[in-house]
């Protein structure tokens, strides 16, 4: 299984590689990737340094264009492609179906990706994909149990990549519209989710916190009590007569201890979410996942993940706390 | 314009939901949404029930779509879908692309549902072509996209399909593995006791200030505020709307349908309270009801 990491900046890049990432993926600064975040992502500059350090090293690059153009905007994602190309980047990680038959056009060789942005969760859609724009790669989302994971993977249809660690996206990826309907901002077409323009922290007198997303109260935390980045699905909220975090806790995702079954599933890549986060957070990340990967490989069947992986990887948590998701049943 | 009344989005007993499309029969509608969007478990009502029902609604002259799950996971699911798309009757709601390729492979027309992720015309182009009848548009879209898509189609000359729009209801905002209703409820999705039968309308879920915000729905995420179109409907009918979809709920849907009615006849409905326009005006609801009141802002 190969191991594709994230990177948001040229430091994180050159951690991501020098940690033992097989690929990295990264995004233009605009629109066209789902981490459209100021002061984040690469120039062309940037761009074309961080693909000779990575072919250099025998290592891949991929430039999410994951978002979804309106009408008046395809130009402006078709040239993202055109630029990706140019770049020699070796693929490109998309979901929007005109911009996915465009590349398959104009850029055959260069190879396609299915975004998690896709919401592509059965061997069926993908096929779709497939016969369509003749995608190498499909990126699941985080919905589905290990069992579906395996059944999608016998299938056959194209080589698939699933998260493997990061910050949880709860939702089926590329439908969900909580952060658009708060804040008008959408991951799906403006590549952000509860955008930090929206967020508004407010210090009480005894010491305690109230977030708001464009004015409605996400949470609220005691003094000392840790605090989270407030997305909607992340927030404490009532329901009957209960405060509770309603729909997911701040926690992360951590398959340490699935990656036999991934790897005997036939998986071909484990992806590590983060494109948001630094240069330490990647380096740290991808360095456990490489000693893992190669521990795994090296006697499959004498695999257990260390304690001290699990501990650097909670360290780097959402919450410090992680979860294996939907993987497991119980989760759901 | 025409009337459709969309799928049934709650999980209601079986005798509810047969009264209540018995009664709908009774009603003055051009188009049928049938059949399970949420929940796979939700099994009140079968396909041969769905049928039965389209074909008293076909009897009398109403079109019936047979709409299909918007997240599916299971093989059992996928086995579902193409029973349903191959039910030899009726049209489908192709609500995910799994619908979309079983209805290209069998070669049945389709209608292309809100969860659909179709922003551009070059997507509508490729969904027509797999055989999408009509377009439902996503839950994000309004009136200046849909002005962008009609521009770019015609500089292509492309003919757009009839376009559908969400006039009535609840937005149907995420879908998850999890089952939120079960987790208000403490128990476990493959032990949800099918619980979310005792929500007809969903359970509701505010902020810890007391703010109305969202409706669970079993794995679905709605927003509170219902919305309402008809205060619009001219600018609908400017836009070439084609259809309007009224999502179900268990009271007063005559008179929902009969306000859609007034309003089509030249009537002018009034806002009504705590009742909103979506996305139609472009921002996000809530961003745009914000934008009327002074954001809180912090020290």
């Amino acid at each position: 299984m190969r191991l594709v990491c994230p990177a948001g900046s040229p430091p994180a890049f050159k951690a991501a590689i020098d940690a033992g990432a097989d690929a990295v993926y990264v995004g233009f600064r605009d629109e066209t990737n789902a981490r459209a975040f100021p002061g984040l992502n690469f120039s062309e500059n940037d761009l074309h340094a961080a693909v000779a350090y990575a072919h250099a090293r025998n290592r891949e690059l991929y430039i999410a264009l994951n978002t979804y153009p309106t009408p008046t905007r395809i130009g402006q994602w078709r040239k993202a492609v055109d630029r990706a190309a140019a770049l020699g980047a070796d693929a490109i990680i998309a979901a929007d179906p005109a911009l996915l038959d465009y590349a398959a056009s104009a850029h055959p060789r260069l190879a396609r990706h299915l975004s998690v942005q896709g919401s592509a969760t059965t061997h069926v859609a993908l096929r779709w994909y497939r016969e369509r724009f003749d995608i190498a790669r499909a990126v699941l989302p985080r919905v589905l149990s290990v069992e579906q994971v395996e059944r999608v993977c016998a299938a056959n249809v194209v080589p698939i990549e699933v998260f493997a660690f990061g910050s949880l996206c709860i939702m089926v990826e590329g439908r969900c519209q909580l952060s658009s309907f708060v804040t008008g901002a959408s991951p799906n077409r403006h590549g952000v989710c509860s955008p930090a323009r929206s967020v508004r922290w407010q210090e009480h007198a005894d010491g305690s916190r109230s977030v708001r997303l464009d004015g409605v109260l996400i949470d609220r935390f005691n003094p000392g009590e840790p605090a989270g980045y407030p997305t909607v699905c992340k927030g404490r909220f009532e329901v009957g007569e209960s405060i509770f975090h309603a729909l997911e806790e701040p926690t992360s995702l951590n398959t340490l201890d699935l990656l036999p079954r991934l790897a005997r599933a036939g998986v071909c890549a484990l992806k590590i979410e983060g494109r948001q986060r630094g240069a330490a957070y990647v380096g740290a990340v991808a360095r456990v996942w490489r000693q893992a990967l190669d521990a795994f490989a090296a006697t499959p069947e004498g695999y257990t993940a260390q304690a001290q992986w699990h501990a650097t990887l909670a360290s780097q948590s959402e919450g410090r706390q992680t979860t294996l998701g939907a993987y497991h049943r119980g989760w759901q | 314009m025409r009337i459709a009344l969309g799928p049934p989005q709650y999980f209601w007993p079986r005798e509810r939901m047969l009264a209540f499309y018995r009664e709908a029969l009774t009603w003055p509608l051009d188009v049928v949404y049938l059949g399970e969007t949420v929940c796979s478990k939700r099994r009140e009502l079968r396909l041969a029930d769905w049928l039965q029902i389209g074909d008293e609604f076909a009897r009398a002259g109403v079109e019936v779509v047979l709409s299909s799950l918007a997240l599916l996971e299971a093989e059992s699911e996928l086995a579902q879908l193409r029973r349903l798309v191959g039910n030899g009757r009726f049209i489908i709601e192709a609500n995910d692309i799994s619908a979309v390729q079983l209805a290209r492979e069998l070669g049945v027309p389709f209608v292309g549902g809100p969860s659909l992720n179709i922003y551009n015309v070059g997507s509508v182009r490729m969904l027509v072509d797999d055989g999408m009848r009509r377009l439902v548009l996503g839950v994000e879209l309004g009136r200046d996209w849909l002005g962008e898509l009609r521009e770019a189609a015609a500089a292509e000359g492309f003919a757009l399909p009839p376009i559908e729009a969400i006039a009535w209801g609840r937005l149907p905002l995420a879908w998850s593995a999890r089952c939120f209703t079960a987790r208000a409820l403490n128990l476990g999705k493959d032990d949800c006791g099918f619980r979310c039968i005792d929500y007809p309308d969903g359970l509701k879920l505010a902020t810890r200030e007391g703010q109305d915000f969202l409706m669970i729905n079993g794995i679905q995420v709605q927003s509170f505020e219902v919305c309402d179109l008809a205060p619009v409907i001219s600018e609908l009918l400017d836009a070439g709307i084609d259809t309007l979809r009224l999502y179900p709920q268990q009271h007063d849907m005559p008179r929902v349908i009969g306000r859609f009615r007034q309003a089509l006849e030249g009537a002018s409905p009034t806002p009504l309270p705590g009742h909103g326009i979506g996305y139609w005006h472009a921002r996000g609801p809530m961003a745009s009801a914000g934008a009327e009141t002074p954001a809180i802002r912090g020290p």
